[in-house]
């Protein structure tokens, strides 16, 4: 039989096994579904609402039972109204946004420092010999401790409050690419030999996005460190832009309380919010696309 | 009933005449260090012809696996040679290995990129790759969208995509379940004579070694050597429960299942 005539049997004889293919495809095939944009109100937003409505409740009725002292802690009302006032003399936004930009800079400041060297520690045995454990240990030391030497080494200024936020934050990006490196399957890597992608296109066409679950985990915990470190480092360090972490010492110097808890609500309301809208939708994409998680979990 | 038609071969491994598409020459492959050196492959020679099927069938320790790693280039020799004058082959493994993060079709183009095919030819293709692999809507697909046949038949147009004649499969159904198997036992089979590639297929399974092959070359276990090898004359397309794949399984079963036994410590 020439080669030819062999092609053709062949293909009718696949061509019956196609609709054996085809018909299996549809029974073993995973269809995408979305969700109701209702439903994930009442499952995602719902619940953390709930709670948030009890804890202020809770709040408001130690405060009217009078079961503490109002001086240590004023009622919500109270608090509320230290903000309407941040709000009318017009710096409640200038203070809230010198803390998130020098956060935010910061944070991506330590994503450009801390992703070549997590690449370098993962991929260069003698350097992740030497370093690695420094960068782990780095992550267990309370950025607050560098504060008084950065203070001393590099002024009172915006220089010593980025050194604290670097310090604090290149280590968890750092050992996110790291561990996410690690766990790439050693598959993906024959896998991409095999197609040609070696060196820096082996890097950049498979361990890298191979990676990225890893590295997005060690980029949120970088952007909490960041905030932390910055919040310590406006605490103690002094800079002419009036911070939060500046706002609520000056509340404490005042002895206003409603002002240091409200200093307090914001610092947190605002690494939350941070976290919701740029991580975690990255996040959710990322793994949504490689079916590590339902579309509408 | 179909006489089985094999010619018991001289285990010279030398196909006559020609360039052949791989060239496996005394080739010898141990790991560890001296003192526990395991001796995995031992002397083996071995000639793939130009659009030839050729399965490497052996028990588990026969280093078929290794053999194929060689000649893809992920692992050198000890000793010996091999030689891929097409340039570098195409390998499929066990599991898909396409990458999550990227859709079928993205995942089938960056094997053209890295082919070095420009990219305004690229998107077109990849959807005929899809197409000839019969999943022309599966473009855009995730790949946790596709079912364990689609997923192979998506890693069969990526290694189609690298653009060698050569293409060398380490057990790629094995983790699928019969029917599907048997479906793309004749894709495989389909594609191979379109596309007149040279095939080097390593699988533990008999039958599939005799449904697939025009030759099948049996390892023996630890070290691996080429033990002995059949040339099988039956006509494609061959069902897999055909009396002539039966027949010529059940001669060939027996002599792996001697090899094997050689093993036993008395």
């Amino acid at each position: 039989m020439s080669s030819t005539d062999t092609a053709a049997v062949l293909e009718k004889d696949a061509s019956d096994s196609a609709e054996v293919g085809a018909g299996l495809d549809v029974l073993d095939g995973v269809a995408a579904r979305g969700a109701p944009i209702a439903r994930i109100v009442r499952e995602r937003a719902l619940p953390p609402l709930i709670v948030v409505g009890l804890v202020l409740g809770l709040w408001q009725l130690v405060f009217v039972l009078g079961l503490t002292d109002a001086d240590k802690l004023p009622g919500p009302a109270m608090v509320w109204h230290s903000l309407d006032e941040l709000w009318c003399q017009e710096t409640l936004l200038p203070i809230v946004w010198t803390s998130v930009w020098r956060g935010l800079s910061g944070f991506l400041l330590a994503v450009v420092i801390g992703t070549p060297i997590g690449l370098v520690v993962a991929r260069v045995k003698p350097v992740r010999t030497a370093i690695g454990p420094v960068l782990q240990g780095l992550q267990s030391l309370p950025s607050v401790a560098w504060v008084p030497a950065a203070v001393i080494w590099l002024g009172p200024d915006n220089v010593a409050i980025y050194a604290v936020i670097l310090l604090g934050s290149v280590p968890s990006v750092a050992n996110g690419l790291v561990a996410g490196i690690d766990q790439v399957p050693p598959l993906f890597l024959r896998a991409g030999r095999t197609m040609g992608a070696t060196g820096l296109a082996g890097v950049r066409h498979v361990l890298i996005p191979a990676a990225l679950p890893g590295y997005l985990a060690g980029l949120k915990q970088g952007w909490a460190f960041s905030w932390r470190s910055l919040m310590a480092a406006e605490l103690i360090a002094s800079s002419p832009e009036l911070g939060l972490g500046r706002y609520l010492q000056s509340r404490r110097e005042a002895a206003d309380m409603p002002g240091v808890l409200l200093g307090i609500l914001l610092i947190l309301i605002v690494g939350i919010a941070i976290e919701l809208a740029f991580m975690a939708p990255i996040e959710r994409h990322l793994l949504r696309d490689r079916g590590v998680q339902d579309a509408d979990r | 009933m179909t006489p089985v038609l094999t010619t018991p071969q001289a285990v010279t491994g030398r196909v006559a005449g020609g360039v052949p598409a791989v060239r496996i020459s005394h080739v010898h492959k141990s790991f560890g260090r001296s003192g526990a050196r395991t001796h995995v492959l031992d002397d083996i020679t071995l000639d793939v012809a130009p659009g030839e099927f050729v399965t490497l069938l052996g028990a588990s320790g026969c280093g078929k696996s290794t053999l194929l790693n060689l000649v893809a280039g992920l692992d050198k020799p000890s000793r010996g040679s091999i030689e891929v004058p097409g340039g570098r082959p195409a390998l499929m493994f066990q599991e898909h290995a396409l990458f999550p993060w990227l859709t079928a079709g993205k995942n089938i183009e960056l094997a053209l990129k890295l082919a070095g095919v420009p990219r305004p030819e690229r998107r077109a293709e990849a959807e005929r790759l899809l197409e000839l692999v019969r999943l022309a809507g599966a473009y855009g697909k995730r790949v946790h969208e596709l079912s364990g046949g689609m997923r192979q038949r998506v890693a069969m147009a990526r290694a189609l995509a690298q653009g060698s004649k050569v293409l060398l499969m380490d057990e790629p159904f094995a983790a699928l379940d019969a029917i599907t198997r048997d479906v793309l036992h004749d894709e495989i089979t389909r594609i191979w004579a379109e596309r007149q590639l040279s095939v080097l297929f390593v699988t533990h399974n008999v039958r599939e070694a005799v449904r697939l092959a025009q030759r099948v070359v049996l390892l023996s276990s630890r070290p691996g050597r080429v033990a002995r090898e059949w040339r099988i004359d039956l006509p494609q397309p061959r069902r897999i429960e055909s009396s002539g794949v039966a027949d010529l399984s059940i001669e060939i079963t027996e002599e792996l299942r001697g090899e094997i036994r050689r093993h036993v410590q008395h």
